[in-house]
């Protein structure tokens, strides 16, 4: 086969495969799969996983504090402090009696030694004699009804008829925990913030990079009597697929991590550790909101490039006159 | 249709490109545009599709004055004026059907309502079997004439080409001129800007030959 033949057929080839291309659909009039273009979508995952995660974490956090909330309104404590002459195990007892008499309570159990050293397992270890050290006896009193229980009567209740007795609500504690839940919940939406931001600003310098190197797009449709709105709707579709495709490739990629987070990390964990990750995390598990946010994200960002471009591509013709 | 008063053009601080301009361009009229290069032929087709604004001088398109007009009231003269350029100007990433097609999917039409028009201007400019092709795989004779069918889509009032046989042999040259002239019998004012001065010569047209930035018409 000469070299003409050869040229022949590879043009040939060349000419039957644009035709297939060109008979399935109309081309957009601004090039797609282009090397900036493709540099975009990526940017845009990136910055739509970083997103998605930020919002899961977010999630996370927020389940997590509200799960303490409801346990922790849930739950009083009674402690008897050991006092010299004073017969723990009958104090702890009267505590009891008293705790279960009380309207709007579901529910009393005494702690006895071996459920404290479970307790005090992580920062004392197995195998430790605590018959020695003076540890309270404590008492968990589970309600029914947070609001109904009448919780300040017990207290006082406690107070005159029990040596040592102390009544816990958890309110402090509560309260602290929510302060970080809430604190944590903003930082993560400062991050989602900065990362629109930053979305918004890689956009506008892709879409004025996209203009310049479609000069002569921009000058034949000018040419051909295309109003601005026009142009500025060609960018914004092409802009608007360009952000969606990378803005589910991000949200797909951090779905997929989360599901894979879900289901393998928590039983890697046993024993104490399980514990206390599931008491700061519940157990990984990004719920609905998280999936649909990352959606939601996908689109949102989807919907911000369209729009940026649009912009742009105004500002950049109003430029041009 | 197209009258210039007095029209002079520079660009930024520098001397006029184009100076004391005064003609007009009538309805169904036949004419050539020429001079040596950097005469400022370009400029001038530049300022009858309104690329550009004169400096100083009236210019008036289809009874409206150019200097009076907002950037919005453009487009729709622009649709009135098919123009064909030196290097064509054709969108690579679209086939010769959609180049074609181009005016009209600007203004909003459905392909299903301009595709058998597209398709018989494609077969008359010779390049019917050739509408699916990508112009990076045409001849230069191909895009020229896919050039001129996309200026030619949407019927122009006017048609402006600059040096539209400059890329092709004589015997396409011939062809292509008497598309021009078949079109002008059927209403279109033609301008061709040209340095052929034997292609002129096979035509009984009038002139307008700039040089330096004067205009001397011949009828």
């Amino acid at each position: 086969m000469s070299e003409a033949d050869l040229a022949h057929k590879i043009q040939v080839a060349s000419f039957r495969r644009q035709t297939r291309q060109a008979t399935s659909r109309q081309n957009q009039l601004v090039p797609e799969n282009t090397v900036a273009g493709n540099a975009l979508t990526v940017v845009i995952a990136i910055m739509s996983f970083l997103a998605c995660l930020t919002l899961g974490a977010v999630t996370l956090v927020r389940d997590a504090s509200r799960d303490w909330q409801l346990d922790i309104q849930r739950e009083v404590t009674i402690q008897v402090k050991p006092e010299d002459g004073v017969d723990l195990d009958r104090e702890a007892a009267k505590a009891a009696a008293i705790a279960r008499q009380t309207p709007g309570v579901a529910g009393v159990e005494v702690l006895d030694a071996k459920d404290d050293a479970k307790l005090l397992e992580p920062w004392l270890g197995t195998g430790f004699d605590l018959s020695n050290l003076p540890i309270p006896r404590l008492i968990a009193v589970r309600l029914v009804d947070p609001k109904a229980a009448n919780l300040g009567s017990l207290g006082d209740m406690l107070t005159a008829e029990v040596k040592g007795a102390v009544l816990d609500d958890h309110r402090a504690w509560a309260s602290r925990l929510q302060s970080m839940a809430n604190a944590t919940v903003l930082a993560g939406l400062a991050i989602l913030s900065l990362v629109f931001v930053a979305t918004i600003l890689s956009v506008v310098f892709a879409t004025r990079g996209a203009m310049a190197s479609n000069s002569v797009v921009v000058s034949v449709l000018h040419i051909c009597g295309a109003e601005d709105g026009f142009i500025a709707r060609e960018f914004q579709r092409h802009f608007l697929l360009l952000g969606l495709r990378g803005g589910l490739i991000g949200a797909a990629t951090a779905g997929v991590l989360f599901a894979i987070l879900g289901f393998l990390l928590v039983p890697t964990l046993s024993g104490t550790d399980e514990d206390q990750v599931s008491a700061l995390f519940g157990h990984f598990a990004v719920g609905p909101i998280g999936y649909f946010g990352a959606l939601g994200i996908a689109f949102l960002i989807a919907v911000m490039t369209a729009l940026t471009s649009r912009l742009t591509v105004y500002q950049h013709l109003a430029d041009g006159d | 249709m197209i009258r210039f008063e007095n029209v002079g053009l520079r660009y930024g601080v520098g001397p006029e490109i184009l100076r004391d301009l005064s003609f007009d361009i009538a309805p169904k009229s036949f004419q050539f545009l020429t001079g040596p290069s950097g005469a400022g032929k370009t400029s001038l087709i530049r300022l009858f599709f309104l690329a550009l604004k004169p400096t100083r001088g009236l210019i008036s398109i289809f009874g409206r004055e150019v200097s009076g007009l907002a950037k919005s009231e453009m487009p729709a003269l622009r649709r009135r004026i098919g123009v064909v350029f030196q290097d064509f100007r054709l969108l690579d990433h679209l086939t010769t059907f959609e180049n074609v097609a181009l005016p009209l999917r600007v203004l909003g039409r459905e392909e299903s309502a301009y595709r058998a028009d597209v398709i018989d201007l494609l077969r008359w400019v010779g390049l019917g079997d050739r509408m699916h092709a990508f112009p990076p795989i045409l001849s230069g004779g191909e895009k020229q004439r896919a050039a001129i069918a996309r200026a030619l889509i949407t019927r122009p009032e006017v048609l402006l080409a600059d040096e539209p046989t400059g890329n092709v042999d004589p015997p396409l040259a011939a062809r292509l001129m008497r598309l021009f002239v078949e079109l002008n019998k059927l209403g279109t004012s033609v301008i061709i800007a040209t340095h052929d001065i034997a292609l002129m010569n096979q035509f009984n047209a009038r002139r307008l030959v700039l040089e330096e930035g004067r205009l001397t018409i011949y009828e």
